[in-house]
């Protein structure tokens, strides 16, 4: 059992808005909650760039190629902030990126979506950076420090992603022809709902929220979070000309918000368990990647080495 | 300028190793100090102990006289690798014409709100 007085005196002095850093007592829960968090955090980036590297190769333009490989670039940087901050919490880097290889950690599921078009890559940048963004604006307020810290600089870097995106969307949306038209709506009817389920479930059915709240890990609830990203979003997807895919999508002039039709919670629960579209091809190419650099970090350890070993030489 | 700072012997360059200790050369120890939790160490000035818990206390001495951090870091000056003033050409100017990693590269109409 956890010494009473020190919970009470954690409680106390997150609930004053302060921030815990690494070297903090913290409860043993916060401490898993958050590896699993910001690890699951750091995955997400990492797998992420997957659907959207995809694309560098067929991407339309020279502008729009550089532009997503700029993107692609920022995704494996953002990871990187995640893992560094997790390891402030006594995880090491090796275990974490075995624990993704193996299939043991999560990672966001939209990532286990298509690109199957163009447009998909606008529809990314535009509504999944854009509800990552709600999620991290939230927590750039979260009570751990080196978390705090890793989501203000993501964010920083991550407006640019969302208004690539948008801007693809009005090139085909607004200002392209017919075929580019379809190809646009097709794409935001392929992810607008998998862009919903990315808050999490409901928080009336969410395993972790109170306590996550309580300990403020988490800042807001998963449906505030939904909404907010819901009524930011419909006015972009009008401006557009595209019709949002749920029929009981409406304003509510009582609540001042959009009421939003019911999300298929058996769906994200079978893309969760691992039967998405794309978990095995998105799990196969990240091991392969990772097995085909094995090389390059065995010729690092083994340049480090003759080195060291000729330093030493020359002192002696 | 950089070609004539060799010829300088008060320039040390960063990392150089000045493990020899003696009387009058204690090791220099840089330090960092979080002024509140919630923000990163920054670094505050540097100064001269025989060991990391000297430098930790003389650093509470030297910086924090008025409450201005909650923690402090110290780290051997010869531990820094600096990157050389020469090599900002190459280090940095890749990034001059890639502009468009700048949100306010991209045109989004007024209509559709912030983003």
């Amino acid at each position: 059992m956890e010494n009473q007085a020190l919970l009470e005196r954690f409680q106390n002095y997150v609930d004053a808005e302060n921030k815990i850093e690494a070297k903090d007592w913290m409860p043993d829960g916060y401490r898993k909650t958050l590896v699993r968090q910001i690890a699951q955090h750091a995955h997400s980036e990492v797998v992420g760039m997957l659907p959207e590297g995809n694309w560098i190769t067929r991407a339309p333009s020279l502008r729009r190629k550089t532009i997503l490989i700029s993107k692609v670039q920022d995704e494996a940087g953002h990871g990187l902030y995640l893992y560094s901050a997790c390891e402030t919490l006594g995880v090491d880097r090796d275990t974490l990126i075995e624990e993704l290889l193996s299939g043991k950690a999560k990672y966001s599921s939209i990532f286990n979506y298509p690109t199957v078009s163009w447009a998909d890559i606008g529809a990314i940048g535009w509504l999944v950076d854009g509800a990552a963004i709600v999620n991290q604006v939230s927590l750039q307020r979260t009570s751990y420090g080196p978390y705090s810290r890793a989501m203000v600089r993501i964010c920083k870097e991550e407006s640019f992603h969302q208004r690539q995106g948008y801007e693809i969307m009005i090139a085909l949306a607004k200002n392209g022809n017919e075929a580019q038209k379809k190809m646009a709506q097709e794409a935001f009817n392929r992810w607008w709902w998998p862009s919903l389920m990315m808050f999490g479930p409901s928080d009336a059915a969410s395993a972790h929220s109170g306590q996550n709240m309580a300990w403020k890990i988490k800042r807001h609830g998963n449906d505030e979070l939904r909404q907010k990203f819901v009524d930011m979003t419909v006015p972009q997807a009008e401006y557009l000309g595209l019709t949002i895919p749920d029929k009981d999508l409406k304003w509510n002039e009582a609540t001042g918000h959009y009421d939003f039709g019911e999300i298929d919670w058996t769906e994200f629960n079978e893309v969760v368990k691992g039967n998405g579209p794309c978990n095995k091809q998105r799990l196969q190419t990240r091991n392969k990647a990772h097995d085909e650099g094995a090389w390059v970090r065995e010729a690092a350890m083994a340049y480090a080495r003759k080195q060291q070993e000729r330093q030493a030489v020359s002192a002696a | 300028m950089p070609a004539n700072n060799k010829k300088d012997k008060r320039l040390v360059p960063h990392n150089a190793n000045i493990s020899v200790m003696s009387n009058s050369n204690w090791p220099l120890w840089e330090i960092f100090i979080r002024s509140k939790n919630g923000l990163a160490h920054k670094h505050a000035g540097s100064l001269h102990a025989t060991d990391a818990k000297m430098a930790i206390e003389n650093a509470r001495d030297v910086y924090t006289r008025r409450m201005e951090g909650v923690s402090i870091w110290v780290v051997r000056s010869a531990d820094i690798v600096a990157s050389s003033p020469a090599d900002k050409d190459f280090l940095y100017e890749p990034a001059n014409d890639k502009v468009y990693r700048h949100p306010t590269f991209y045109e989004i109409p007024p209509e559709v709100g912030h983003m």
